[in-house]
C-alpha cells in the first residue's frame, strides 16, 4: 500500500513537473503506473521509490516518475475532423494569405509518438501541386524523451499504421520492413521533433501559423491552462488557427481566442483576427 | 447499414458482426465469395462488405473480380478488406482490384470504427 506521504508527494511532483493535475481519488493510478518503475528500479515498494525520489538529487529517477504517469495514447488522423478542416479551410486560407513568403510553420505541441505531425505532413505533401515550391516546417515537441525518440525513427508497429491512417497513404508513405511499418525519409524530413516542456516559458520557438495541442489541456489545472493557451497565443501569427483535443474547450478560461468554424469547427483564431481570404 | 462480413471463420464472422451491430448495423454474413454474390442479389441494398482474402469456394479476390464484372447491375457496395494477408504487395493488390479500404488481422474495434470512419460510415449511436 501506498503511503499518504507518498501520495502526497507524487501529486506535487507531477504538478510541478510536468503540470498533471491529479487528486487523492487517482492514487490507484499512482500505484498501478509506478509499482511496475519501482520494480524495474530494484525497489521493494513504491514507498521505497517516494523514499529514493526524495532524499536523493537524483534527476533520471524524477524524470522516470513523470514519464510512467503520462499518458502517451495518440493516433493517425485522430478524430479525423481537425485533419479535414486543416486541409479544407485552413490551408487553403494560407495558401492565399502566406502567397509571398510562401512559408507555413506548424507546430504539435505535445506530439507523442509522432503520428499528430506526421498526419499533417502527409495531408501536406498530397496538396503538394497547389503549393509548388513552398517552404514548409512542421515541429513537434513533447516533455517525454522516449517519444520523441519513436516519432524520429518514424517506425511504426502494424497496430499503429491500422489506426485511422488511410490505407493510400499507408501505400504512399510507408514501406514495409520485417513486422513495421517506416515512414519515407521526405516525409520524416518535413518534421523536426524537440524536447519541451509546456510548463516551460516557450516564447523563444518561433511563430507559427497553425498550432495543434491536442489531448494534453485536459490534463492541466485551470490556472495551468491559462497560461500555457496564453503563451500559445504569444506564438501564434495574428491570422494563426489553435486546434485542441474533441473533449477540450475554452471554457471558462480568460483567454484571447475565439471560435472559428461554426459550432462543429473545433478550432480557434486569435480575437481580432484578420477575416479569411476570400 | 446493411453489412455483409464474408469470412470462412465463424468466430471471425462472429466477433466482426459483433462489434458491427454494436455500433448499429444490421448485419449478414457469408462463407465464401459464391455465397456473398447470392447474399448480395437477395440483399441488393447492402452497403458495405468486410471482405476476407483465402476462403474455399470463391475466395475474396475472385469475389472483386466477379463485382466488377457485374457492375452495371447497379451501385457496388463498398468494399473493406478483411485478412491476415500483410504484405505491401497484396494489400496493394486488393486496393487496385477495387477494395476501398484494408484492414489486416488481428484488429480490434478502434482500428474497425476509424477504417469506417475514414470511408465515412458512423456508427448509429444505439445507446450500447
Ligand atoms: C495523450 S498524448 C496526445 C498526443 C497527440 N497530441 C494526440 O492528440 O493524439 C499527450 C502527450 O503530452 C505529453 N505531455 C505531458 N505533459 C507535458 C508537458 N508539460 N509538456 C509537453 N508535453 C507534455 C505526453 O508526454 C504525451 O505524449
Amino acid at each position: 500500500m501506498i503511503s499518504p506521504e507518498a501520495v502526497q508527494f507524487f501529486l506535487m511532483l507531477l504538478r510541478k513537473e510536468s503540470g498533471l493535475a491529479l487528486d487523492e481519488s487517482k492514487k490507484y493510478l499512482l500505484e498501478t503506473r509506478l509499482e511496475p518503475l519501482a520494480a524495474q528500479e530494484g525497489y521493494a515498494s513504491i514507498n521505497d521509490l517516494y523514499m529514493a525520489v526524495r532524499n536523493t538529487n537524483n534527476s533520471l529517477l524524477r524524470q522516470e516518475v513523470v514519464d510512467a504517469m503520462t499518458t502517451n495514447e495518440t493516433s493517425f488522423f485522430r478524430d479525423r475532423m481537425p485533419f479535414d478542416i486543416f486541409k479544407n479551410e485552413v490551408i487553403p486560407d494560407l495558401i492565399k494569405r502566406n502567397e509571398r513568403s510562401r512559408r507555413i510553420r506548424i507546430w504539435c505541441a505535445a506530439c507523442s509518438t509522432g503520428q499528430e505531425p506526421y498526419s499533417l505532413a502527409m495531408e501536406l505533401a498530397s496538396m503538394s501541386a497547389k503549393m509548388p515550391g513552398w517552404n514548409i516546417k512542421i515541429l513537434g515537441t513533447d516533455i517525454t524523451e522516449a517519444v520523441l525518440k519513436k516519432a524520429r525513427e518514424g517506425t511504426y508497429s502494424q497496430h499503429d499504421i491500422q489506426r485511422g491512417l488511410p490505407t493510400p497513404y499507408l501505400i504512399r508513405f510507408f514501406k514495409q520492413s520485417g513486422m513495421n511499418w517506416v515512414l519515407n525519409s521526405d516525409l520524416k524530413r518535413m518534421v523536426e521533433f524537440k524536447r519541451l516542456n509546456l510548463l516551460s516559458n516557450f516564447s523563444w520557438i518561433g511563430q507559427f501559423d497553425i498550432v495543434f495541442c491536442r489531448n494534453i489541456l485536459i490534463y492541466f489545472d485551470v490556472e495551468t491552462k491559462k497560461t500555457v493557451i496564453g503563451r500559445i497565443g504569444g506564438v501564434l501569427a495574428p491570422h494563426g488557427a489553435l486546434f485542441l483535443g474533441g473533449s477540450e474547450t475554452l471554457l471558462g478560461i480568460d483567454n484571447p481566442f475565439v471560435r472559428a468554424g461554426g459550432m462543429k469547427g473545433k478550432y480557434y483564431h486569435l480575437n481580432g483576427a484578420p477575416a479569411p481570404v476570400r | 447499414m446493411k453489412i455483409l462480413v464474408v469470412d470462412d471463420s465463424r468466430s471471425v464472422r462472429r466477433i466482426m458482426g459483433g462489434m458491427l451491430s454494436k455500433m448499429g448495423h444490421e448485419i449478414f454474413e457469408a462463407e465464401h465469395g459464391k455465397e456473398a454474390l447470392e447474399q448480395l442479389k437477395a440483399h441488393p441494398d447492402i452497403g458495405l462488405l468486410m471482405l476476407d482474402w483465402n476462403m474455399p469456394v470463391m475466395n475474396g479476390m475472385e469475389l472483386l473480380e466477379a463485382m466488377k464484372k457485374g457492375r452495371d447491375e447497379g451501385p457496388r457496395p463498398t468494399i473493406v478488406m478483411c485478412t491476415t494477408e500483410n504484405e505491401m504487395s497484396k494489400i496493394v493488390h486488393a486496393m487496385t482490384k477495387g477494395a476501398n479500404e484494408y484492414i489486416m488481422k488481428p484488429f480490434t474495434k478502434e482500428i474497425l470504427e476509424e477504417k469506417l470512419g475514414i470511408l465515412g460510415i458512423h456508427g448509429e449511436d444505439n445507446g450500447a
